[in-house]
């Protein structure tokens, strides 16, 4: 929070809940999310496949694909609620205040058109730019994500560009019209170390230079750490934790983190057996009462299994999570119950 | 983990009522209808030595001065004993119609199914070795394509009529059409089928299945066969309508079913023989059952092919 | 449990090469030449009985084709296959052959793609023990099944369920009881935890150095995960466009790396212990295997290239209990250091 304490916070969201209406009752994959970037910060979510982190991202671009829909709460850009737009004025935001990077460059790319093509058309489309200039833009934007021959780069197709490279072409679409905030779900999943590497510095540097505000969503706990600022960490389609990425990572107040951190195995440490969460996250269907985490949680008592946890302080960190409340976690369960 | 598994038939029950299919197939009623529709039909063509009213084509129970009588709802000199009318020969309009629907049935389920034998077959061997086992077969297929079904009916017609007697050949009739459609069907389903090994194949599951040794006809019936009925089920069931009237088309042009076992393309040829007389009856039910049943089955086909396309759901 | 002395795998001059040509018309109206992709290009690897190697490297590099090779998937182009001094190319009755199939398995990657949709668990776990025909009854069958649901953690009852029941945790259990179903002594693991959540990851790793050390298992482990590598290694051979460019004992490994491609992947991992170490992104990519480089394939990328390296592949040689194929090392070009990467905290 310290970033966003005495400037007005770029991005704010207050407690979004996205439902995805099924046969079978309707599903809350978002439940009561609520977190804040300030201009030029970059807020890594983090959490496992159905933690909600991605559908968080896509509910922030105006991309949530249906039946999935925002069901409660607000998104702000710049003080501007934007989570009740009609599709045609989100468009224009889309492309002009928040750029969107996905996992995969492919789909983000049309095979038809040139790069060059699709730079110019996305810039005129958002900035008073006759054909020239834009391409003069264009050209520069490639540069600057690193696209060795931009200049000659410029009239290829999508295919004819490597992963990496490719990656670095959506972010300079991305970039086109100078946007304050970038959504990157995965962006370098789907990449070798190597070339991912590359792709992470080159999204810190413009973070740096221009003060774009990034949301890096990933389910890769080293990519945030060397990456983020802070970091929220999702589970059961809550925030389980939030906090300055240091203190997440190293003094982790939820035990679900804690487990996270201690499960990843790291060239710091060789240990014979690696930290474990036994089970595995609940399936939306299946979401128990109480904490979510209260199944896998070694640390529960009787309140985790009936009453909710928001985020509370703990530590440098805000963490979802009875053991920092004045009132703890409440009596111990017995044992055999446990097993049960 | 949603639900425990049960065993035998309740636990099928259970996972047939819990499925996707199962609830697409429930929230549409148009399909409800036409399987509705499509199993009384069948039901009541299979049944129809129990059901009819009359045997119509047993010569013994005909009486000329039956013939012609026109439909009861539409004409006073109709008989509650022939509530569809009769033909010409005092043949009973309903009780051809549930015979001949029970051939057509039969002439079209025969069909489908030598296709699918041969389909699956050649789609599982191409789709599975590839290499130059694939490609010639799928040349066939590609040649196959080049000739409409009507057009090898009538080269396999014509070439049976000219080997052996015409009284024989009214025997070996319903052989010949099933023969001539399963033929003209198949490549649907060698394509279908050698496209889905394709992909299934490289599964792991597969690999895992080679890492300790089965023979590839193993792995094809035990492991790929399974995972392919998906597709096939759709193809079969939209084919299934389009033999039917391939059937009907091939018996119109009196290259199908003989007169003495009509199916309901052969009634509607003899009723058309006598329109022109105003004895419309005899023609049109027939018609109009062809129709219903076709519709019935090919929405029936539809509805199958978006409910298992996990894209459309 | 290694014992040092028989290698009980032995890799030797293993290569294989696919062939990516058009289809001859075409070739032939186009004008176009074969294209042959060289996916493992001539591999020595030996591993000792008990012992985990992995082989790592970005992907394309050959190291998923190396292990199906192994069990024979794929026939190799040329090279061979030694299990516990059996060549498995060489000739062997039906019987002989199943024997050896039995004692070695394989797990795969994806834990949603590895189990037949269709079966049930049980059926999927006791297809090895039935095909290598390991039960004498019904009842030792439905034994054995419990048996090995119960060794990866998982209930017997299990067994009446479908695949789509589990998750993906559960799944690579049930994957892995599968492989362990025909009582193998060689289990070669494909990115086993790569489809994974890092907490499940975690449980699925503990399980596998658990299993090892219980049924004295030898894994080949293939990965693009160096952390995970790091943790689950005895030795470690690192792959670059389907050549092995250095081998050595893990803890040598990331403290002295020697290669420059090892180097790099070194200092490409993404640092959780936010050391402060500086990252120094590398330039380039992997070049297409269909063409590669002259010489040592890494010349392009490699700062300490010379005119040798683009002429002249290099050759594995023996150093500090590994071996390293690099001109720069060999000619003392390129000084080797201990480096922090395995440092404690």
């Amino acid at each position: 929070m310290a970033a966003a304490s005495n400037n007005q916070p770029l991005l704010e969201v207050r407690n979004l809940r996205v439902e995805f209406p099924t046969r079978r009752g309707t599903l809350l994959a978002v439940d009561d999310v609520s977190f804040d970037i300030a201009p030029g910060e970059v807020l890594g979510v983090v959490g496992e496949s159905g933690a909600g982190k991605s559908l968080t991202g896509n509910a922030i671009i105006g991309l949530l694909e249906p039946p999935g829909r925002v069901a409660g709460g607000e998104i702000r850009l710049d003080g501007r609620r934007i989570d009740n737009l009609p599709y045609e004025e989100m468009r224009k935001i889309r492309g002009a205040r928040i750029g969107a990077i996905f996992q995969d460059p492919l789909t983000s790319l049309n095979p038809l058109y040139s790069v060059g093509r699709q730079l110019v058309e996305t810039i005129q489309t958002h900035l008073p730019l006759s054909s020239s200039q834009a391409k003069a833009r264009a050209i520069e934007l490639l540069k600057e994500v690193g696209i060795p021959g931009a200049e000659m780069r410029i009239d290829h197709y999508p295919h004819q560009f490597s992963g990496g490279m490719r990656q670095r072409v959506v972010i300079a679409l991305a970039l086109c019209a100078g946007p304050r905030l970038i959504v990157a779900d995965e962006p370098t999943t789907a990449l070798d170390v190597s070339i991912q590497a590359q792709i992470i510095a080159l999204l810190k540097r413009l973070c740096r230079e221009h003060g774009t505000a990034v949301m890096l969503v990933t389910h890769d706990m080293g990519v945030i750490a060397e990456t983020a600022d802070r970091v929220a960490v999702m589970y059961a389609g809550r925030v389980a934790e939030i906090g300055p990425v240091r203190e997440v990572v190293k003094h982790a107040k939820h035990p679900y983190t804690k487990g996270l951190m201690g499960s990843i195995p790291s060239l710091g440490v060789r240990t014979e057996k690696l930290t474990q969460i036994d089970g595995a996250m609940p399936r939306l269907t299946e979401i128990p009462r109480g904490c979510a985490f209260n199944p896998r949680c070694t640390f529960k008592g009787r309140r985790c299994l009936v009453e909710r946890p928001n985020l509370m302080p703990a530590g440098a960190t805000r963490a979802a999570c009875w053991l920092h409340d004045s009132g703890g976690v409440g009596a111990p369960i017995p044992k055999e119950t446990v097993d049960a | 983990m949603a639900q425990a598994s049960r065993s035998g038939l309740s636990g099928w029950l259970h996972r047939v009522s819990d499925s996707d299919v199962w609830w697409s197939f429930k929230s549409s009623p148009m399909t409800v209808a036409a399987a509705v529709a499509t199993f009384l039909i069948i039901a009541v063509a299979f049944l129809s030595p129990v059901l009819a009213p009359h045997t119509p084509f047993d010569p013994a129970t005909l009486s000329l001065s039956d013939g012609l009588k026109p439909p009861v709802l539409v004409s006073p000199d109709g008989e509650w004993a022939f509530p569809l009318g009769t033909d010409d020969q005092g043949r009973d309009v309903l009780s051809s119609i549930m015979y001949g629907t029970r051939l057509s049935l039969i002439v079209s389920l025969a069909a489908v199914g030598v296709a699918m034998v041969l389909g699956i077959s050649l789609g599982l061997i191409s789709g599975y070795f590839g290499g130059a086992i694939d490609a010639v077969i799928m040349r066939v297929a590609d040649v196959q394509l080049t000739f409409p079904a009507i057009l090898v009916a009538l080269l396999i017609d014509g070439v049976v009529r000219g080997l052996i007697s015409v009284k024989r050949h009214d025997e070996i009739a319903i052989f010949v059409v099933v023969g001539a459609i399963g033929l003209s069907f198949w490549v649907s389903y060698a394509r279908t089928v050698r496209g889905s090994v394709m992909v299934e194949k490289n599964k792991e599951y597969v690999q895992a299945a080679r890492v300790i040794g089965l023979s590839p006809l193993l792995i094809m019936v035990r492991h790929v066969l399974p995972n392919v009925t998906g597709p096939v089920l759709v193809i079969a069931t939209l084919n299934l309508g389009l033999a039917i009237i391939t059937e009907a088309t091939l018996s119109f042009l009196g290259v199908g079913l003989p007169s003495t076992e009509p199916s309901l393309g052969t009634l509607i040829r003899l009723g058309n023989e006598v329109l022109q007389s105003g004895d419309w009856w005899i023609t049109v039910f027939p018609g109009i059952t062809l129709a219903a049943l076709v519709l019935a089955v090919n929405l029936l086909g539809d509805w199958l092919r978006d409910a298992l396309n996990p894209k459309l759901r | 449990m290694p014992d040092g002395g028989a290698d009980f795998v032995r890799i030797e001059g293993l290569k294989r090469h696919f062939d990516v040509s058009a289809p001859w018309l075409v070739r032939k109206l186009e004008g176009r030449a074969r294209q042959v992709v060289q996916a493992v290009d001539g591999i020595d690897i030996e591993i000792a009985k008990g012992e985990t190697f992995s082989l790592v490297g970005e992907s394309g590099c050959g190291k998923s084709t190396v292990a199906r090779l192994v069990v024979g998937l794929y026939p190799p182009t040329a090279g061979r296959i030694e299990f516990d001094g059996n060549d498995m190319a060489g000739r062997h009755s039906r019987s002989d052959m199943a024997a050896l199939r039995r004692r070695m398995q394989m797990i795969f990657q994806d834990p949603f793609a590895s189990l037949n949709p269709r079966w049930r668990v049980f059926d999927i776990i006791a297809e090895p023990i039935r095909a290598f025909g390991l039960s004498t009854g019904k009842a030792d069958l439905e034994a054995r099944v419990a048996a090995l649901l119960r060794q990866v953690k998982l209930n017997p009852a299990d067994g009446r369920k479908y695949p789509h029941e589990f998750s993906g945790g559960q799944r690579q259990r049930i994957s892995i009881a599968r492989a362990l179903a025909s009582e193998p002594e060689f289990l070669v693991c494909d990115e086993p935890t790569s489809a994974l959540d890092v907490s499940v990851q975690a449980q699925i790793l503990n399980l596998m150095v658990d299993l090892q050390r219980r049924l004295q298992l030898t894994y080949l482990f293939i990965s693009h995960n160096l952390a995970v590598v790091y943790h689950i290694s005895t030795r470690v051979g690192v792959m670059y466009l389907g050549r092995l460019v250095e081998v050595a004992p893990t803890d040598t490994l990331f403290r002295r790396p020697k290669h420059p491609y090892t180097r790099m992947l070194l200092d490409t991992i993404p640092d959780l212990e936010m050391t402060g170490r500086q990252r120094s992104p590398v330039g380039g990519e992997v070049p297409s295997p269909i063409n590669p480089p002259s010489g040592c394939s890494f010349h392009p990328r490699c700062p300490f290239a010379n005119d040798r390296c683009k002429a002249e592949r290099p050759r594995a040689l023996p150093i500090e209990r590994g071996t390293v194929a690099c001109h720069a090392i060999e000619e003392g070009r390129l000084p080797i250091e201990d480096r922090s990467y395995a440092l404690n905290t």
